[in-house]
């Protein structure tokens, strides 16, 4: 008989968190810090979501998530976490832009990048600095239909090499795109250029670890190998609401269900479209899935080394920054992250994680053997282009290794593979899901803003509370009847 | 429960969600915002912690009557004093 991974829970909770994401992990844990029973179910053997690594033969550790998130992170951590983890967050200050427009080094901050675009770029002073201030004002609620596109060009007009400089970063942050609302670049690039870039000391292992330790401290209960195939649902006053969920075959019944899994999967699949009106699951139809990334994990053999490169290093061959060049199938759009030994105090080892992004359709689409021969030329490709900047590269790899959307679908089961969650639109179904049905909240990558590092963790609370606040009239109402 | 037990309440919850500010010389008619280093997450904590520590719900829609110490106790204390 197969293990029982659910052996010994409870018969009620009063929350079921489905998946381990950044959201949904903070939201664990910020619904048992306010006093509820939270059971945690993920259907991996790893909790962390994106936010996670792996290893292999050669004692090589992979980092999945671009390391490099904004300053807000310590505060978020130390506040929603603690302190111990928000200590190990360091900052990143060797930011390169290698490409046939310009090369620049930055640390990627307000300052540096002002001195920057007057300088190198012979950006007016009063522009860098009004465009700063403008889109540190964006706010998401104003409903401003602008794209990052026209607002690059009110600022910018016919200046494609500083759009660039300031697209491609986010674009691999965030999967977002010059067409998309210009909020979505605005709030996330402001986060970035407040204080620069910033990783966690030790790896997302290290991150995870002490994070699940912080988890079973508050009383969660974590269970791993499990899959939530359905939320259940009651009718009470001609309404429904959440009762239950149906997870590895077995019912727990729960007051609440947080849901970190895709929203498109939570509305259609997880609870199933008889739970909502016809317009609803239009509405959740119509949200678009962001696109995906590639990877090509290199490891370097132990006792060798690389000099120091740069910490993320974002290289292209393409002559101008596009939106269909950085997603197409042969970009030359590629983003170095470098993990030098201090990645992991300790450690003596290098690794190198090369990311593009790509669409699921391009590589769901291939046959077997077309699908394993392009892996091929992703990783020679990949290590062609590092050799520009450390030549011999290649005899130091001792571990080779790629990643597509389609690897990201199997691992996280993410709708469409997507590594970037939704869309602007996916924000709106997020939040409007528990007016639809009672009991169900989702908190994960919607909207691009609640996207990232940052932006998950802080919906992740943003969601908690609005748990928190259904889950108090619940037991009020308990007990005005009970009393 | 006066007016200033609820504003001293609402310091010691903002003293747990920013340490590291000092919160000696807040001037209470002063958005809190603009001599605090808050941002919009700190607003939520508030609204979390008045939760949970004294069973205080504050709808979406009247989070702006949170702006200073001022207009918290003005919003809170009615709110304190018909608990039962």
């Amino acid at each position: 008989m197969a293990y029982d991974w659910l052996k010994g829970i409870s018969d009620h909770y009063d929350v079921v968190v489905i998946g381990s994401g950044l959201a949904g992990l903070t939201g664990a844990n910020t619904l048992a810090k306010c006093g509820h029973k939270v059971l945690l179910l993920e259907h991996h053997y790893q909790l962390g979501g994106l936010a996670t690594w792996f290893t292999r033969k050669g004692g090589h550790i992979f980092d999945i998530s671009l390391h490099g998130f904004p300053v807000g992170m310590i505060k978020s951590v130390r506040k929603y976490w603690n302190q111990n983890i928000a200590d190990s967050i360091v900052q990143l200050k060797g930011i390169r832009f290698i490409n046939p427009q310009f090369q620049v080094d930055t640390t990627f901050d307000r300052e540096d990048f002002t001195r920057i675009l007057i300088e190198k770029f012979a950006v007016q002073a009063e522009t860098v600095e009004r465009f700063f201030r403008d889109l540190r004002e964006m706010n998401f609620y104003d409903n401003n239909p602008e794209t990052t596109a026209e607002m690059f060009d009110r600022y910018f007009p016919g200046r494609d090499d500083v759009k660039r400089l300031l697209m491609e970063p986010i674009a691999y942050a965030n999967g977002s795109t010059l067409d998309d609302p210009a909020i979505t670049f605005g709030i996330v690039f402001s986060n970035f250029m407040s204080k620069g870039v910033y990783t966690f000391q030790g790896g997302s292992d290290l991150l995870i670890k002490k994070m699940g330790e912080e988890l079973k401290k508050n009383g969660v209960e974590v269970r791993k190998h499990v899959v939530v195939e359905k939320v259940l649902t009651e009718e009470a006053g001609g309404r429904k609401h959440v009762t239950a969920v149906v997870a590895n075959g077995r019912t727990i019944r729960c007051d609440a269900v947080l849901s970190n899994a895709n929203i498109k999967s939570t509305v259609l699949r997880i609870a199933g479209a008889e739970n909502f009106s016809p317009e609803f699951v239009a509405q959740t139809d119509a949200v678009r899935i962001n696109s995906s990334s590639c990877q090509v994990y290199l490891g370097i053999r132990k006792g060798e080394s690389i000099p120091h490169i740069g910490d993320l290093v974002f290289t292209s061959d393409a002559p101008k920054f596009s939106t269909g060049e950085l997603v197409d199938m042969h970009t030359t759009s590629r983003t170095f992250s470098v993990y030098y030994p201090d990645t992991r105090p300790g450690s003596d080892r290098y690794t190198i994680v090369c990311s593009l992004n790509s669409t699921y359709a391009a590589w769901n689409s291939l046959s077997e053997e077309e699908y394993q021969k392009e892996k091929l030329r992703l990783i020679e490709e990949s290590i062609s282009t590092l050799e520009r900047h450390i030549p011999d590269v290649r005899a130091k790899l001792d571990w080779i290794e790629a990643a597509t959307p389609c690897t990201i679908e199997y691992y996280t089961r993410h709708w469409a593979g997507t590594s970037f969650g939704t869309k602007f639109e996916g924000l709106k179904v997020s939040m409007e899901l528990p007016n639809q049905l009672p009991g169900l909240f989702h908190a994960g990558s919607v909207g691009i803003i609640m996207s990232g590092w940052l932006g998950t963790i802080n919906y992740g609370v943003i969601v908690s509370n609005q748990m928190d606040k259904y889950l108090a009239e619940i037991k009020r109402a308990a007990e005005a009847v009970s009393a | 429960m006066t007016k200033d037990n609820c504003k001293k309440l609402v310091i010691d919850i903002i003293s747990d969600i920013a340490p590291d500010e000092d919160l000696s010389a807040i001037k209470p008619d002063v958005r809190l915002r603009d001599q605090l280093q808050l941002d919009s997450m700190d607003f939520l904590d508030i609204v979390m912690e008045l939760r949970k520590r004294h069973g205080i719900e504050v709808p979406e829609a009247d989070y702006a009557q949170l702006a200073s110490l001022e207009s918290c106790a003005e919003y809170l204390t009615p709110k304190f004093q018909a608990k039962p």
